[in-house]
């Protein structure tokens, strides 16, 4: 009996440490993809339906710049700014016409470039799932913590996760800079008004979100492997993350996200096939409960 | 009306006189995954065209009609109008529940929310192995018993008789999704489009107008999955992927979403794009998308849009087209 398995592993401290692990590696991932997301959302009013994409290129980018330079922690910074110069050029480019359109256009933009990203993947990376492997730097033993072993790329994706987390958040709240993003998505004409240019904060806020979205890429390239079309399934995570935790809203997304990995590392060793529906379930709860979010501020 | 009328029953009468003056099994296979595809498309405009609901996943229902009607004939060897019927009302119960979480919130979270349900009926196609298959899909054929109806025996096993029963059932759904539109309750649908808000406030209760049309979209939606299920007789996974959701927006932005006609177009020239691009290449949705992109950054408007707009088929024209331009106000949400 599976339902057994999970009792006992609420016993075992071991069992616990490598689930919370591997809930925490899955939550930090979906949290760096959703929190772009949500900020993009929160200050441009677009949803980039197109953002799995940009994660999958993370993963891309990482695995072409790896074949000519050796350093994992050069690499991952390079992949993940370029995807970020990747997303301003597509909303300087394209997203930038449909601010004043239809939220229909908006979406079936973003939903085309899902189409031809993933094929353009196809083109020049080929069909076949690629990995990674660990980097260089984590290829030793495993640390021991709590009697459970737990590979240090783990701890380190755990850590730059909750760094990010950390920096995303004195950023939006602290900074001057944080300041215009916040009053830009309050009020983007009150803000052009006073003299900032505007452009240049959906651009850098643009940035911003593929940046995230290209170093969960990055992160997850080792761990994952790497295939055309594997935006799909985390931006439909992604999705239920700022359902849960209200679109807009960093913290939720943060939240939303550490809940979904939990639930899905608990829920496959007590249901194993049907440990997908929890998560949909748990969003289920969500919208009927607090249908704005676990965050999410209620409309004005 | 009357016009609308009389260019329905010749267009039936073309559909159902032209095998017999000129008769090839391609054509008409053809002309079976055309009608079919446009009665997917048709049922998503219902919502998108009509009602102003995006939904990005109705492969969702498509996919259960496909799989009812065929796991009901290959397992259960139930009759075959019997098996099409629980398949429509499979899809509208799936339509039911799914709406029921969708519709709580505005449209952004209904796009999002339609594609994140149909992402889990897809991953229960390919986890009940036992049933649906998995991976594999539902492989084996799907039988096509004979119809008795009113004492006659109909065989649909051959190309052409599966042609015949495609048109009945696709041309009576038409009529029925235009006795819908042009109904006081299509009027009210057009208003929740328009202006959702000031439709509450005159007193219409809109979640009830957008639930009932969504399920009713699933409904047929699952028509046109489970004959397709018959048409290539087997249901595959990929018929709940998000890139079969993808396709009926296609078509209906392509074709045109302020009318019937639209969508009917769009689905035949996806058709013949699909046949020609495939014989050269695999990036299919590389082009797909490129002109999704075209039409929305240069055309606005679907192909039937723009000719009803010139005044042609006036008749067949749906409402004030432009009306579907009017800009919504944004949702704000702060960030914290």
């Amino acid at each position: 009996m599976e339902l057994m398995k999970l009792i006992d592993c609420f016993g075992s401290l071991s069992c616990l440490t490598t689930q919370i692990t591997s809930a925490l590696i899955l939550g930090m991932i979906l949290f760096l993809v959703a929190s772009g997301l949500s900020l993009i959302f929160g200050v441009l009013g677009v949803l980039n339906f197109a953002h799995g994409a940009l994660y999958m290129l993370g993963a891309y980018f990482t695995y072409t710049l790896l074949a000519l330079h050796g350093n994992f922690g050069v690499v991952a910074i390079l992949a993940s700014i370029g995807v970020g110069i990747f997303g301003v050029i597509f909303e300087r480019v394209f997203i930038k016409r449909i601010y004043a359109s239809p939220l229909l256009y908006q979406l079936l933009l973003c939903y085309a470039f899902i189409l031809i990203l993933d094929d353009l993947a196809k083109l020049v990376w080929g069909y076949e799932f690629k990995s990674i492997g660990l980097p260089n730097a984590f290829r030793r033993p495993p640390l021991k913590i709590f009697g459970s072993f737990v590979p240090s790329y783990y701890v380190f994706i755990i850590i730059v996760g909750a760094i990010v987390a950390l920096i995303l958040w004195l950023f939006l709240s602290k900074t001057r800079f944080g300041k215009i993003i916040r009053a830009t998505a309050h009020s983007s004409e009150m803000v052009g008004a006073l003299g900032i240019n505007v452009q240049l904060v959906y651009a850098g806020v643009f940035a911003l979100g593929s940046f995230l979205a290209g170093l969960g890429g990055v992160l997850a390239g080792p761990v994952r492997s790497i295939y055309p079309g594997m935006g799909a399934s985390i931006i439909i995570e992604s999705f239920i993350v700022v359902v849960i935790g209200g679109l807009g809203s960093i913290g939720g997304a943060f939240i939303g996200a550490i809940l979904i990995g939990l639930m899905r590392s608990f829920g496959i060793i007590g249901f194993p096939l049907i440990e997908e529906s929890f998560v949909f379930i748990l969003m289920a709860v969500v919208l009927i409960l607090r249908p704005r979010g676990l965050f999410g501020k209620k409309e004005a | 009306m009357k016009k609308t009328l009389g260019i329905g029953v010749i267009v039936v009468g073309v559909l159902i006189l032209f095998p017999f003056l000129y008769y090839s099994d391609f054509l008409i296979n053809y002309m079976t995954q055309i009608l079919i595809l446009a009665l997917y498309a048709v049922s998503l405009n219902l919502l998108v065209g009509y009602t102003g609901m995006i939904s990005f996943g109705h492969a969702a229902y498509y996919g259960v009609g496909a799989y009812s009607v065929g796991i009901l004939l290959q397992k259960y060897s139930t009759s075959l109008l019997g098996s099409l019927l629980v398949a429509v009302v499979f899809a509208a119960l799936a339509a039911v529940i799914i709406g029921f979480f969708c519709i709580r919130l505005g449209e952004i979270y209904f796009a999002m929310l339609t594609m994140a349900f149909a992402q889990i009926v897809y991953t229960i196609v390919v986890k009940w192995t036992t049933m649906t298959g998995g991976d594999q899909g539902l492989i084996g054929g799907i039988p096509k018993p004979p119809i008795s109806f009113l004492g006659l025996s109909i065989d649909i096993g051959s190309p052409l008789g599966f042609y015949f029963f495609t048109v009945v059932l696709v041309i009576g759904s038409f009529v029925i999704c235009k006795i819908i539109v042009d109904s006081p309750f299509g009027a009210i649908l057009k208003t929740i489009r328009d202006n959702s808000l000031r439709t509450y406030f005159i007193g219409i209760p809109v979640k009830v107008y957008q639930l009932i049309i969504f399920t009713i979209a699933g409904a047929f939606a699952g028509l046109s999955g489970a004959l397709m299920a018959l048409f290539i007789s087997g249901a595959y996974p990929d018929f709940t992927y998000w890139t079969k959701s993808a396709e009926p927006i296609f078509m209906i932005l392509v074709g045109g979403m302020g009318s019937l006609l639209g969508p009917i177009i769009g689905a035949a020239i996806l058709n013949l794009l699909t046949a020609y691009i495939t014989m050269y290449t695999h990036l299919y949705e590389l082009i797909m998308g490129t002109v999704l992109v075209i039409f929305i950054l240069s055309l606005k408007k679907g192909i039937a849009d723009h000719l009803l707009e010139r005044g042609l088929f006036k008749n067949l024209r749906a409402s004030s087209l432009k009306r579907v331009q009017v800009e919504k106000g944004k949702e704000t949400v702060k960030i914290d």
